[in-house]
Protein backbone atom coordinates (compact mmCIF):
# COMPACT_ATOMS: atom_id res chain seq x y z
CA UNK A 1 0.00 0.00 0.00
CA UNK A 2 1.18 3.28 -0.60
CA UNK A 3 0.65 6.93 0.53
CA UNK A 4 -2.72 7.99 -1.48
CA UNK A 5 -3.97 4.72 -2.03
CA UNK A 6 -7.58 3.53 -1.40
CA UNK A 7 -8.37 0.35 0.92
CA UNK A 8 -11.07 -2.01 -0.58
CA UNK A 9 -14.21 -0.34 0.73
CA UNK A 10 -16.08 -3.14 2.76
CA UNK A 11 -20.25 -2.84 2.90
CA UNK A 12 -22.65 -4.11 6.07
CA UNK A 13 -25.83 -4.17 6.74
CA UNK A 14 -26.53 -5.08 10.22
CA UNK A 15 -30.00 -6.82 10.54
CA UNK A 16 -32.92 -5.88 13.00
CA UNK A 17 -31.53 -8.53 15.58
CA UNK A 18 -27.31 -7.53 15.19
CA UNK A 19 -27.32 -5.18 18.25
CA UNK A 20 -29.17 -7.97 20.45
CA UNK A 21 -26.20 -10.63 19.16
CA UNK A 22 -23.57 -8.21 19.72
CA UNK A 23 -25.07 -6.77 23.34
CA UNK A 24 -24.77 -10.58 24.29
CA UNK A 25 -21.31 -11.21 22.80
CA UNK A 26 -19.54 -7.79 23.97
CA UNK A 27 -21.96 -8.13 27.34
CA UNK A 28 -23.10 -4.38 26.40
CA UNK A 29 -26.81 -4.77 27.29
CA UNK A 30 -27.56 -0.83 27.51
CA UNK A 31 -31.41 -0.75 26.54
CA UNK A 32 -30.91 1.83 23.79
CA UNK A 33 -29.53 -0.60 21.78
CA UNK A 34 -31.82 -3.50 22.51
CA UNK A 35 -35.19 -1.79 23.08
CA UNK A 36 -36.59 0.33 20.40
CA UNK A 37 -39.68 1.27 22.78
CA UNK A 38 -37.25 2.65 25.76
CA UNK A 39 -34.66 4.11 22.84
CA UNK A 40 -37.83 6.55 21.43
CA UNK A 41 -38.97 7.22 24.91
CA UNK A 42 -35.08 8.94 24.69
CA UNK A 43 -35.74 10.47 21.91
CA UNK A 44 -33.75 8.39 19.67
CA UNK A 45 -35.00 6.81 16.44
CA UNK A 46 -35.49 3.20 17.55
CA UNK A 47 -32.97 0.97 18.99
CA UNK A 48 -29.08 2.12 17.97
CA UNK A 49 -26.05 0.23 17.14
CA UNK A 50 -22.85 -0.01 19.43
CA UNK A 51 -20.30 2.20 18.89
CA UNK A 52 -18.36 -0.21 19.42
CA UNK A 53 -19.83 -2.80 16.87
CA UNK A 54 -19.24 0.05 14.17
CA UNK A 55 -15.90 0.45 15.07
CA UNK A 56 -15.46 -3.18 14.99
CA UNK A 57 -16.08 -2.90 11.12
CA UNK A 58 -13.73 -0.51 10.86
CA UNK A 59 -11.27 -3.29 12.39
CA UNK A 60 -12.37 -5.47 9.56
CA UNK A 61 -11.55 -3.23 7.09
CA UNK A 62 -8.48 -2.19 7.68
CA UNK A 63 -7.40 -5.76 8.73
CA UNK A 64 -8.54 -6.79 5.20
CA UNK A 65 -6.39 -4.61 3.79
CA UNK A 66 -3.17 -5.63 5.08
CA UNK A 67 -4.26 -8.93 4.14
CA UNK A 68 -6.34 -10.40 6.85
CA UNK A 69 -4.22 -11.14 10.08
CA UNK A 70 -5.11 -9.97 12.93
CA UNK A 71 -1.86 -9.43 14.17
CA UNK A 72 -1.18 -6.89 11.32
CA UNK A 73 -3.71 -3.94 13.39
CA UNK A 74 -1.34 -2.52 15.88
CA UNK A 75 -3.74 0.70 16.50
CA UNK A 76 -6.86 2.14 16.03
CA UNK A 77 -8.91 5.18 17.12
CA UNK A 78 -12.13 6.45 16.46
CA UNK A 79 -14.10 8.98 17.18
CA UNK A 80 -18.17 8.54 17.20
CA UNK A 81 -20.56 10.52 15.71
CA UNK A 82 -24.46 10.93 15.22
CA UNK A 83 -25.52 6.86 15.75
CA UNK A 84 -26.06 4.00 13.45
CA UNK A 85 -28.92 2.25 13.17
CA UNK A 86 -29.73 -1.38 12.21
CA UNK A 87 -31.14 -2.14 8.90
CA UNK A 88 -29.07 0.06 7.06
CA UNK A 89 -26.31 -0.20 4.83
CA UNK A 90 -22.68 0.80 6.33
CA UNK A 91 -19.82 1.40 4.06
CA UNK A 92 -16.11 1.40 5.48
CA UNK A 93 -13.65 3.37 3.79
CA UNK A 94 -10.19 4.47 3.57
CA UNK A 95 -7.38 6.35 2.22
CA UNK A 96 -3.15 5.73 3.13
CA UNK A 97 -2.14 8.29 4.37
CA UNK A 98 1.26 7.34 5.42
CA UNK A 99 3.45 4.28 4.33
CA UNK A 100 7.23 4.05 5.37
CA UNK A 101 9.20 0.74 5.94
CA UNK A 102 6.36 -1.30 6.33
CA UNK A 103 4.22 0.72 8.22
CA UNK A 104 0.78 2.27 6.99
CA UNK A 105 -1.61 4.38 8.46
CA UNK A 106 -4.96 5.00 7.36
CA UNK A 107 -7.67 7.23 7.70
CA UNK A 108 -10.85 5.28 7.74
CA UNK A 109 -14.39 6.33 7.98
CA UNK A 110 -17.97 4.74 8.08
CA UNK A 111 -21.04 5.88 6.68
CA UNK A 112 -24.56 5.26 6.81
CA UNK A 113 -27.51 7.11 4.90
CA UNK A 114 -25.04 9.71 3.86
CA UNK A 115 -24.15 10.31 7.75
CA UNK A 116 -20.16 9.69 8.53
CA UNK A 117 -21.34 7.46 11.89
CA UNK A 118 -17.18 7.22 12.82
CA UNK A 119 -14.85 9.71 11.86
CA UNK A 120 -11.48 10.60 12.32
CA UNK A 121 -10.65 7.16 12.27
CA UNK A 122 -6.96 6.35 12.04
CA UNK A 123 -5.60 2.68 11.73
CA UNK A 124 -1.70 2.07 11.70
CA UNK A 125 -0.82 -1.36 10.18
CA UNK A 126 2.39 -3.17 10.53
CA UNK A 127 3.22 -6.76 9.12
CA UNK A 128 2.72 -9.69 11.65
CA UNK A 129 6.29 -10.27 13.74
CA UNK B 1 -20.66 24.82 36.34
CA UNK B 2 -17.06 23.57 35.88
CA UNK B 3 -17.20 19.47 36.31
CA UNK B 4 -16.05 17.48 39.18
CA UNK B 5 -12.89 16.13 39.00
CA UNK B 6 -11.85 14.52 41.95
CA UNK B 7 -11.46 11.41 40.40
CA UNK B 8 -8.75 11.82 38.05
CA UNK B 9 -5.92 9.87 38.85
CA UNK B 10 -8.36 6.81 40.52
CA UNK B 11 -6.88 3.29 39.48
CA UNK B 12 -9.36 0.32 39.99
CA UNK B 13 -8.29 -3.25 40.92
CA UNK B 14 -7.13 -5.48 38.04
CA UNK B 15 -9.81 -7.85 36.95
CA UNK B 16 -9.09 -11.20 35.59
CA UNK B 17 -11.12 -12.76 32.02
CA UNK B 18 -10.24 -16.05 31.00
CA UNK B 19 -10.39 -16.36 27.32
CA UNK B 20 -12.88 -19.16 25.96
CA UNK B 21 -12.48 -20.87 22.16
CA UNK B 22 -16.45 -20.38 21.91
CA UNK B 23 -16.77 -17.13 23.58
CA UNK B 24 -13.85 -15.55 20.62
CA UNK B 25 -16.50 -17.46 17.56
CA UNK B 26 -19.60 -16.10 19.35
CA UNK B 27 -17.61 -12.43 19.09
CA UNK B 28 -16.26 -12.68 16.16
CA UNK B 29 -20.12 -14.08 14.31
CA UNK B 30 -21.55 -11.30 15.85
CA UNK B 31 -19.05 -8.46 14.10
CA UNK B 32 -18.63 -10.04 10.78
CA UNK B 33 -15.53 -11.55 11.51
CA UNK B 34 -15.03 -14.83 8.52
CA UNK B 35 -11.69 -15.50 8.58
CA UNK B 36 -11.06 -19.69 9.57
CA UNK B 37 -8.76 -18.43 12.22
CA UNK B 38 -11.43 -17.55 14.54
CA UNK B 39 -13.73 -20.61 14.13
CA UNK B 40 -11.40 -23.55 13.96
CA UNK B 41 -8.18 -24.60 15.76
CA UNK B 42 -6.51 -26.19 13.11
CA UNK B 43 -6.73 -23.20 10.79
CA UNK B 44 -5.20 -20.81 13.93
CA UNK B 45 -2.70 -23.46 14.45
CA UNK B 46 -1.78 -23.59 10.45
CA UNK B 47 -2.03 -19.50 10.80
CA UNK B 48 0.97 -19.37 13.58
CA UNK B 49 -1.30 -19.48 16.58
CA UNK B 50 -1.20 -21.54 20.06
CA UNK B 51 -5.29 -21.67 19.64
CA UNK B 52 -8.12 -19.73 18.30
CA UNK B 53 -7.03 -16.10 18.59
CA UNK B 54 -9.53 -12.89 19.72
CA UNK B 55 -10.49 -10.70 16.91
CA UNK B 56 -8.54 -7.50 18.05
CA UNK B 57 -12.17 -5.57 19.27
CA UNK B 58 -12.71 -8.68 21.19
CA UNK B 59 -10.42 -6.54 23.70
CA UNK B 60 -13.79 -4.94 24.43
CA UNK B 61 -15.06 -7.92 26.07
CA UNK B 62 -12.12 -8.97 28.24
CA UNK B 63 -11.66 -5.41 29.18
CA UNK B 64 -15.68 -5.19 30.19
CA UNK B 65 -14.92 -6.47 34.15
CA UNK B 66 -12.13 -3.56 35.07
CA UNK B 67 -13.80 -0.66 32.88
CA UNK B 68 -17.51 -1.29 34.47
CA UNK B 69 -16.45 -0.33 37.90
CA UNK B 70 -14.50 2.98 36.90
CA UNK B 71 -17.10 4.03 34.50
CA UNK B 72 -19.97 3.28 36.87
CA UNK B 73 -17.99 4.85 40.19
CA UNK B 74 -20.18 7.04 41.69
CA UNK B 75 -17.12 9.55 42.59
CA UNK B 76 -16.84 9.91 38.90
CA UNK B 77 -20.09 11.32 38.92
CA UNK B 78 -21.06 10.52 35.24
CA UNK B 79 -24.71 10.83 34.58
CA UNK B 80 -25.70 7.61 32.10
CA UNK B 81 -29.25 10.01 30.69
CA UNK B 82 -26.54 12.34 28.75
CA UNK B 83 -23.80 9.87 28.30
CA UNK B 84 -22.17 9.14 24.77
CA UNK B 85 -19.46 7.28 23.85
CA UNK B 86 -17.45 10.00 22.14
CA UNK B 87 -14.17 8.22 21.03
CA UNK B 88 -12.09 4.91 21.12
CA UNK B 89 -8.73 4.02 21.01
CA UNK B 90 -6.64 0.21 21.31
CA UNK B 91 -2.99 -0.28 20.84
CA UNK B 92 -2.76 -4.31 20.65
CA UNK B 93 0.35 -5.58 21.76
CA UNK B 94 0.82 -9.70 21.89
CA UNK B 95 -2.47 -11.52 20.38
CA UNK B 96 -4.73 -13.04 22.61
CA UNK B 97 -5.79 -16.90 22.18
CA UNK B 98 -8.25 -18.65 23.85
CA UNK B 99 -6.78 -20.35 27.23
CA UNK B 100 -5.24 -17.06 27.89
CA UNK B 101 -6.47 -15.11 31.29
CA UNK B 102 -6.17 -11.51 30.69
CA UNK B 103 -5.58 -9.35 33.29
CA UNK B 104 -6.87 -5.31 33.13
CA UNK B 105 -7.00 -2.79 35.37
CA UNK B 106 -8.65 0.77 34.57
CA UNK B 107 -7.85 4.37 35.69
CA UNK B 108 -9.29 7.37 35.71
CA UNK B 109 -6.83 9.66 32.62
CA UNK B 110 -8.64 12.95 32.72
CA UNK B 111 -11.96 14.49 33.60
CA UNK B 112 -12.69 18.35 31.92
CA UNK B 113 -15.24 20.49 30.51
CA UNK B 114 -15.49 22.03 27.32
CA UNK B 115 -18.39 23.89 25.89
CA UNK B 116 -21.12 22.79 28.48
CA UNK B 117 -19.97 18.91 27.66
CA UNK B 118 -17.70 16.94 30.25
CA UNK B 119 -15.32 15.05 28.77
CA UNK B 120 -14.48 11.58 30.96
CA UNK B 121 -10.92 9.56 29.65
CA UNK B 122 -10.57 6.45 30.95
CA UNK B 123 -7.10 4.00 30.55
CA UNK B 124 -7.48 0.61 30.13
CA UNK B 125 -4.09 -2.29 30.51
CA UNK B 126 -4.11 -5.61 29.60
CA UNK B 127 -1.56 -8.29 30.40
CA UNK B 128 -1.57 -12.09 29.46
CA UNK B 129 -0.06 -13.91 32.04
CA UNK B 130 3.23 -13.66 31.20
CA UNK B 131 3.20 -10.26 32.04
CA UNK B 132 2.94 -8.95 28.32
CA UNK B 133 0.92 -6.05 26.94
CA UNK B 134 -1.84 -7.36 25.04
CA UNK B 135 -4.04 -4.31 24.81
CA UNK B 136 -4.37 -0.44 26.08
CA UNK B 137 -7.35 1.47 25.30
CA UNK B 138 -8.73 5.07 25.61
CA UNK B 139 -11.92 5.37 26.50
CA UNK B 140 -13.51 8.64 26.08
CA UNK B 141 -16.82 9.35 27.41
CA UNK B 142 -18.86 12.64 26.53
CA UNK B 143 -21.60 14.05 29.13
CA UNK B 144 -23.61 16.84 27.62
CA UNK B 145 -25.08 19.67 29.59
CA UNK B 146 -22.65 19.20 32.75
Amino acid sequence: MNEGDSIPELKVTPDKYLPHRYAGASGDFNPIHVDPELARQVGLPGNILHGLYTMAQVARANTAAAGGDPRSLRRLEVQFRGMGVPEQEITVTGTVKEARDGRVVVDTVAEQGGKRIIRNAEAVLEPPV
Amino acid sequence: MPVDDKARGKAYPAHEYEVGREKISEFAHAVGEDNPVYFDREAARAAGFRDVPAPPMFAVVYCAGAMGPAILDPEVGINFMAMVHGGQEFVWGEPVCSGDTISTTAEVKDISERGGMGFYIFESVSTNSDGREVARGTWTNIVRGV
